[in-house]
């Protein structure tokens, strides 16, 4: 048996999916007349080992594409053709067209080649092969029809002596255009009388091809005595309903029976189906679930890998010197011997966890990568000038957090080019610089990666958010609303100011999604906008999902952990500065802010904690710039936690992100701080001014 | 864990036909039985860790072997007087099937009894407890000797929603 080429298809596709990011990064690079060797060579590399690929696994539709696509790129490098914006956009049209073939290959079905013949023709036209390959047929491609033929063709049963085998003629059909096939085989007799040298089978066949009639029946030229064969043109239309024309064929037995109960039949039949699925058909594919492809693997540098392994190797070396002492009769030198060994083991580990957390980081790059044909496609759709400015694309963050938020931030900005960046004109007219910016740019800060959108167009148009939200009901005429509560807005379901529907924003089931999904991973949408001068969305992400710096605190008799990422500093209160406001908010006046208490035994309904506010700690806090106080008993350790799900076996808790288990085995649980705020109820009507004014606060600082 | 999970519930599925195997245990002097193949384990009571404004019924979470578990007091599910929790007092680690996720709990019983093999078909239905809020918990009755079980419709017991 040959080897299974299957187990190496994935590897294939991963490398040929880069193939074609590769190639759209630097078509996108081109400039017609200006080209560059090098980004033509690179083009053409990543082509040509696509091709090469497809060919070794038997993926012949990509590979016969590259191949037309490979052909005119080396004539462009040989310089024996200009390269011209149309080869540009072809190309990058093609390298669409491959990743669609490649997405249903990989879902195991059959490529829709449509796009892709179509795309071959452009491309023969332009080699000017298009004449060679359509050597029986003088047509050039604008005249080019496609009709659609009913072939009748019953051989008659001596048709094997003359020599001619009907699988060769099918083939040569196919290879014509798309072929669907119908085999009869009412005529073969029970097992006893079938003679195996005669055939008993009768086919019908639709052609739609662009040949004429003359290249199919020059197929059938040779066996015209030996069998009976009707060729009609049914018109451009393919139909595959039999019934509507069962009468025009009177000779052949009609039968409805589907393909597939064919191949139980007869093992000529059985060929004859399975050549005709090989050939290049277009089938439908069936409603099949596409493959899940979330759960790929990832590319490491070899460089992470070895660190790792010394890592390892020192951990190896700790845990030998720790049995060792283990061994040994315990006296006060071995005492301090066991407590350097566990302190050096401690270090071990900490090293390899951020090691191990390391291979899941990727450059932020790898997201960054798609805008620019986004951007220029968009920009082109929509008659606007754009520049994209791409920083930090060296900042490395986690490969899930980084899968997640591709998508909003493509409606993002999406969202940019079609309402925040102005036409030529208007730009013009405003005194701007025809070609409007976006900016794309991600660093670190903290724990935290910061990734903003940033353009320079018309902004928010606070008037139109206000009257559209009260026309929407999400708020009421009479509310006061400061333009950043405006803005704010356009987070909420529903909401869209797009005046017409367009195919690239301005559905309104944008933003509270993207919020939603950023949400999810943690993080925190803003947006902060002048009018005319533009707006900005900042998301803030965390780095990695996996494990956090917690700050352990004691409430009641409960352990709970608060990211340390989150706590701005801890203080004992003191007391004569502490006001009530309303009914039971009390606020600490700490410095130039104002702090609302959180009592957190109150919040989780825990008995049993101190109650006297100076007898407890604060634990100020800071989250989507609202800075709170948590009430707590004690502050114990701080410690690195592994998240665990909270919900993988229960369901979400609000005010909790997730829970973790501590050194003696005790599960713990996380607090989120904004689950928290929102949870207390501190934006309630009667305490919103105390937020404003924090924002305010926050806003200046 | 959702493998086994999987598994049993492939093993539920074939066992339809026939007998299922049943674990009761004691709740407030009656005896209740589960599909044997949901559970995972039996553990004693520890300590358990409380989940912030959860329902009465929900004890808090153990870690067990690295996986968060929820701990569910079946008496307070139930809506009977809350018992203090002795010896006997036993955690049913089950794995069940909730809204298409595969779920891990523990059940807080009073004691666990018997194994018994049950046919479907003799699980009497339910009888009309209209006015019940517990008549979604039973999947059906049985007679076992002269004793009476309550076979417990596991999903909708540990379904919180």
């Amino acid at each position: 048996m040959s080897i299974d080429l299957s187990q190496f298809f994935e590897v294939f596709f991963e490398e040929s999916l880069e193939g074609l990011d590769a190639m759209e990064a630097e078509l996108l690079n081109l400039e017609p007349g200006n080209e560059d060797m090098e980004t033509i060579n690179t083009i053409f590399r990543a082509a040509h080992s696509i091709k090469g690929g497809s060919g070794t696994f038997g993926f012949t539709s990509v590979s016969d594409f590259t191949h037309v696509l490979e052909t005119l790129l080396d004539q462009i490098r040989d310089g024996q053709r200009a390269l011209t914006a149309e080869h540009v956009n072809l190309l990058l049209k093609s390298v669409d067209c491959l990743r669609g073939m490649l997405a249903a290959l990989q879902a195991e079905q059959e490529p829709d080649l449509t796009e892709a013949d179509e795309i071959r023709k452009r491309f023969e036209v332009i080699l000017g092969l298009s004449e060679d390959i359509d050597s029986t047929n003088s047509d050039t491609p604008e005249t080019q029809s496609e009709n659609t033929y009913q072939i009748d063709f019953k051989p008659h049963p001596h048709l094997f002596k003359t020599g001619n085998e009907p699988l060769y003629m099918i083939s040569e059909l196919a290879e014509l255009g798309e072929l669907e096939t119908q085999a009869f085989y009412d005529a073969i007799p029970d097992i006893d009388s079938l003679h195996a040298e005669e055939c008993f089978l009768a086919w019908r066949f639709f052609l739609t091809t662009s040949k004429p009639e003359s290249a199919i029946s020059e197929i059938f030229e040779w066996v015209e005595d030996d069998a009976d064969i009707d060729i009609v043109l049914c018109g451009g239309l393919f139909e595959s309903d039999l019934s509507n024309d069962e009468d025009s064929t009177p000779s052949v037995p009609v039968s409805t029976e589907s393909e597939s109960r064919l191949e139980t039949s007869e093992p000529e039949s059985k060929a004859v189906t399975s050549n005709v699925t090989n050939a290049p058909v277009v089938k439908k594919a069936e409603a099949k679930k596409p493959s899940d492809s979330s759960a790929t693997s990832i590319r490491v540098g070899i460089d992470k890998v070895d660190s790792l392994i010394n890592m390892v190797g020192e951990l190896v070396i700790t845990q030998a010197m720790l049995s060792q002492i283990g061994e040994q009769e315990i006296t006060e030198s071995t005492i301090t011997a066991l407590q350097e060994g566990l302190a050096q083991l401690a270090h071990n580990t900490r090293d390899l966890q951020e090691n191990v957390m390391r291979i899941r980081m990727l450059p932020i790059s790898f997201v960054f990568s798609r805008f620019p044909r986004l951007v220029r496609d968009t920009s082109q759709k929509l008659g606007k000038q754009v520049e994209l400015k791409l920083l930090g694309e060296q900042t490395e963050l986690d490969k899930t957090v980084m899968e997640k938020i591709s998508d909003p931030m493509v409606h993002l900005v999406r969202n940019s080019l079609d309402h925040g960046l102005e036409t030529p004109e208007q730009r013009i007219a405003a005194g701007k610089d025809p070609v409007g910016t976006v900016t794309l740019n991600a660093f670190h800060q903290g724990g935290n990666i910061v990734i903003e959108i940033m353009d320079d167009g018309q902004g928010l148009n606070t008037e139109k958010i206000r009257s559209k939200a009260i026309a929407n009901g999400l708020i009421q005429e009479t509310d006061e609303l400061s333009p950043d509560e405006i803005n704010e807005l356009i987070f909420m379901p529903g909401f869209s100011t797009a005046d017409e529907v367009s195919d690239i924003s301005g559905r309104g089931v944008g933003m509270d999604v993207v919020r939603r999904n950023i949400q999810a991973l943690n993080g925190s949408v803003e947006v902060a906008s002048a009018p005319g001068v533009g707006s900005t969305f900042t998301i803030r992400l965390p780095l990695t999902l996996a494990i956090l710096d917690g700050q352990l605190v004691k409430v009641a008799q409960h352990t709970y952990i608060i990211p340390l990422i989150s706590i701005v500093e801890s203080l004992q209160i003191d007391i004569s500065k502490v006001s009530r406001v309303g009914k039971d908010l009390d606020v600490l006046r700490l410095r130039d802010e104002y702090i609302p208490i959180l009592r957190l035994y109150d919040i989780f309904n825990h008995d049993g904690a101190i109650e006297e506010l100076d007898k407890t700690l604060l634990v100020v806090v800071e989250s989507d710039n609202h800075k709170v106080g948590l009430l707590v008993d004690d502050l114990l350790a701080q410690q690195q936690v592994v998240i665990k799900s909270l919900e993988a076996n229960y369901q979400k808790v609000d005010g909790i992100s997730g829970a973790t288990i501590l050194g003696d085995g005790r599960v713990s649980l996380i607090i989120d701080i904004s689950g928290l705020i929102k949870l207390s109820g501190l934006k309630r009507p009667g305490s919103q001014d105390l937020i404003v004014e924090q924002n305010a606060v926050g806003g200046a600082a | 864990m959702s493998e086994q999970a999987e598994q049993n519930q492939q093993l539920i599925l074939e066992g339809q036909h026939d007998e299922n195997q049943y674990l009761t245990f004691m709740m407030a002097g009656e005896e209740y039985g589960m599909n044997i193949l949901a559970v995972q384990e039996i553990r004693g009571w520890e300590d358990v860790t409380a989940i912030p404004n959860s329902p009465s019924f929900v004890k808090g979470a153990i870690n067990l072997r690295g996986t968060i578990v929820p701990i569910i007091d079946l008496r307070l599910r139930f809506g009977i007087a809350d018992n203090e929790y002795g010896p006997l007092t036993v955690v049913i680690v089950v794995a069940v099937e909730i809204n298409g996720q595969n779920k891990v709990m523990g059940i807080v019983v009073d004691a666990v009894s018997d194994v018994y093999s049950i046919s479907e078909e003799q699980a009497k239905d339910v009888p009309d407890f209209q006015d019940s809020d517990n008549a979604e918990f039973v999947h059906g009755l049985v007679n076992v000797g002269e004793k009476m079980v309550v076979l417990l419709n596991l999903e909708s017991v540990l379904n919180l929603e």
